[in-house]
């Protein structure tokens, strides 16, 4: 087998000289060591002041997106919930009424959209799987909580702002490439 | 008796005290900023600047803990293990010569609270008895990891002491004095001990980091094999007092090495300087500190390299390795001195 | 200093006593070991600071413990000590009381000696100790070193493995 890292010793069960029996030798060169890494720089972060920075595809707490109008893109087709591996989508879907299309752009829309944060494991199979380039997961963090319910996130949470200073951006993973490969995936791996 | 002396030696009691718990405090802060440096970390460094309020945090939490004395405890022994283990470390720092002496209006203040002319054997039995605060601790909390714990204290105790006490004999030759304040006194300049008495020095280290139940020595409270050995019953403040003790006792096996084998209070070079004696007591007495915290240092130092010993390793070390190794040098020590003092 | 005596006295014999009575054997050794404290106590009272200090390293510190070990060890209960016979009982009252004659006796031959020797302030000092070992009882010294010497060999005949005798 090919050796990983040219560290590894074969052991061997020989005779230890008298230098190796009396261990001092070896115990200061240990603490050498030691006292190496200790003037080294340190590798931690001070997180609150300090943030590591993402990659920019990095797969955080999901948005609902709005389209350029500031309505839902969803419509509640349930394709992320069969695509979710961890089952952590549930929806409602609902028909728009008359009067309703500044709110949504498709004519059927999801009522409740709810995704467990403690369930989903954020591989971003649902962003994959969305048709209506609704859901996307972005380099949020999920916050922290006390009680396990308020991890249940609705459609308050997920769907972005209408407001466009606040709009959520996901330019990074909406790409010309990232649209193309979803309309036509179903061949890819054939071409 | 006079007064002045009377009230002099209360008030430095007092201040010994302070220092030793000061330090103890302090070292705990050490302990972990050291272990984090040297493994590429920070450290504590959320409470106060570079976290130097830690210590009082950790102090906090530790009263504000709640108080478990389990069921089938022996309540009585329960309570008196730590009272033990933090008693017996805090009545060593009496006999230690902290310092020369001081001059204030015509009168000398000696910085030791007492010169007792069996100084370093007064510090062993203090040792030896400190080993029945885990012992009695340990077998009180009736738990079985406790007991584990509590007997691999008292036997690591035992074999460790013969070989640290041997370790004295051949000290104890060369100086020809079991006063600690003479044998300081010997030390003056660079004529350390430790270049007389290399070999004693190491055994006697290794020894002291094995009283002290320190890595690579800390058998009876190894968490991967004991829970938490002699303290895994104990909760709060009597947990702290255990944790705290092996702090002071790291502290005064220090200032004991120090005060055996670097020269106490000495300071090399000081007779040429030519300043008035307060101030070469009060150098002495700082210099002596940092001794001190360098040791503390090389404890924490070894804690973080070292891995544990298994307890086999441990007893042979003990009594095939150090023992004979110290009577050997009993041996040396006393015909290398028959034969130069009688020439 | 006389009420300092009488202290020590009371916690001896008073710890001496629960030693007798007590019932649990680890409450019998920490007594035990409460006594020998105190009596550590009456030596620094005799100016014998190397005595005391040696009982409390000796005695306190590794006598005591070994047998604090050994019960540990066995978790004696009162349960399992069984009742002894009426016989094995009387025989040590017996025992008992010719032992407190031989003390007795002992005791009073002290009345003799003291004249003889005079207490001194030094007497238990490190020099005297050693000046009085090495020269008036060197022999008795050495043979008790002797005698320890065999213990020691003993001990190590018994720690070693069957196989390897």
């Amino acid at each position: 087998m090919e050796k990983l890292t040219n560290r590894s010793r074969v052991v061997s069960d020989k005779k230890m000289t008298f230098l190796e029996k009396i261990y001092l030798p070896a115990i200061i060169k240990g603490m050498f060591i030691t006292l190496k890494h200790f003037f080294r720089k340190k590798t931690t972060i001070n997180y609150p002041e300090q943030k590591r920075e993402f990659s920019q595809i990095y797969r955080g707490q999901h948005v609902l997106k709005r389209d350029d109008l500031g309505r839902e893109r969803c419509t509640a087709c349930g394709l992320c919930a069969v695509a979710c591996p961890a089952e952590a989508i549930t929806m409602v879907a609902a028909e728009r009424k008359p009067g309703e299309e500044n709110l949504y752009r498709e004519e059927k829309y999801a009522a409740v959209y709810e995704i467990n944060m403690l369930r989903c494991i954020y591989c971003g199979d649902c962003e994959e799987a969305c048709p209506k380039e609704a859901i996307f997961l972005t380099d949020r963090i999920v916050a922290s909580q006390y009680q396990r319910l308020p991890f249940v996130y609705g459609k308050e949470l997920l769907v972005e702002p209408l407001d466009p200073d606040k709009r959520i951006d996901v330019s990074v993973r909406q790409t010309d490439e990232v649209r193309d490969f979803k309309l036509n995936k179903r061949f890819a791996h054939n071409k | 008796m006079d007064w002045t002396i009377l009230i002099y030696k209360t008030i430095f009691l007092f201040i010994i005290l302070l220092v030793t718990l000061l330090v103890a405090m302090y070292s705990t802060y050490g302990e972990r900023k050291v272990a984090a440096f040297m493994q590429d970390r920070r450290g504590p460094n959320r409470a106060g600047p570079f976290g130097l309020l830690q210590p009082l945090a950790d102090g906090v939490k530790m009263f504000m803990k709640e108080e478990i004395i389990p069921l089938s405890a022996n309540r009585v022994l329960f309570i008196l293990g730590p009272s033990i283990a933090m008693t017996t470390a805090l009545l060593t720092g009496v006999v230690i010569p902290w310092g020369g002496i001081i001059t204030i209006g015509g009168r000398e203040f000696s910085l030791q609270i007492a010169d007792l002319n069996i100084g370093i054997l007064y510090v062993f039995a203090m040792v030896s008895i400190g080993v029945y605060g885990i012992m009695i601790g340990g077998w009180a909390s009736n738990n079985k990891y406790a007991l584990y714990g509590a007997i691999r204290a008292a036997s690591q105790m035992i074999s460790y002491e013969l070989a640290m006490g041997m370790s004295i004999v051949a000290l104890v030759i060369t100086t020809g004095s079991l006063s600690l304040h003479e044998i300081v006194a010997q030390q003056h300049g660079m004529n350390w001990n430790i270049f007389y008495q290399p070999l004693g020095f190491l055994i006697f280290l290794t020894c002291a980091f094995a009283e002290t139940n320190r890595a690579p020595f800390d058998l009876p409270e190894c968490e991967t094999e004991l829970v938490g050995g002699y303290h895994t019953e104990y909760s709060s403040m009597k947990l702290g007092f255990y944790l705290f003790a092996e702090y002071i006792n790291m502290f005064i096996s220090s200032a004991v090495i120090a005060t055996l084998y670097f020269g106490g209070y000495n300071m090399p070079f000081i007779d040429q300087l030519g300043l008035p004696q307060n101030v070469v007591t009060l150098l002495g007495t700082m210099f002596f500190f940092l001794k001190i915290f360098g040791m503390i240092f090389l404890f924490m130092w070894i804690r973080w390299t070292l891995p544990r010993f298994r307890y086999d390793q441990l007893m042979n070390l003990g009594w095939k390795g150090l023992i004979p190794l110290a009577i050997f040098n009993i041996l040396a020590t006393g015909i290398y001195y028959y034969f130069t003092e009688l020439s | 200093m006389i009420f300092l005596f009488f202290l020590l006295s009371a916690v001896m014999v008073v710890s001496a006593l629960f030693v007798v009575f007590s019932k649990n054997p680890v409450n019998n050794v920490i007594y035990l070991i409460v006594c020998f404290i105190a009596m550590a106590g009456h030596y620094i009272l005799l100016n014998a600071q190397f005595l005391a200090v040696v009982h409390l390293i000796v005695y306190t510190g590794a006598i005591m413990v070994l047998f604090l070990f050994v019960i540990m060890l066995l978790n004696l209960n009162k349960a399992i000590i069984p009742q002894k016979s009426k016989t094995t009982r009387i025989m040590a009252v017996i025992t008992g009381g010719l032992f407190f004659l031989v003390l007795l006796a002992a005791t009073r031959q002290t009345f003799e000696i003291l004249p003889r020797y005079p207490f001194t302030s030094t007497i238990g000092l490190v020099k005297e100790i050693g000046k009085t070992l090495f020269n008036d009882f060197l022999l008795p010294f050495e043979m008790s070193s002797v005698l320890f010497i065999s213990a020691m060999v003993g001990a190590v005949m018994f720690g070693k493995k069957d196989d390897a005798v």
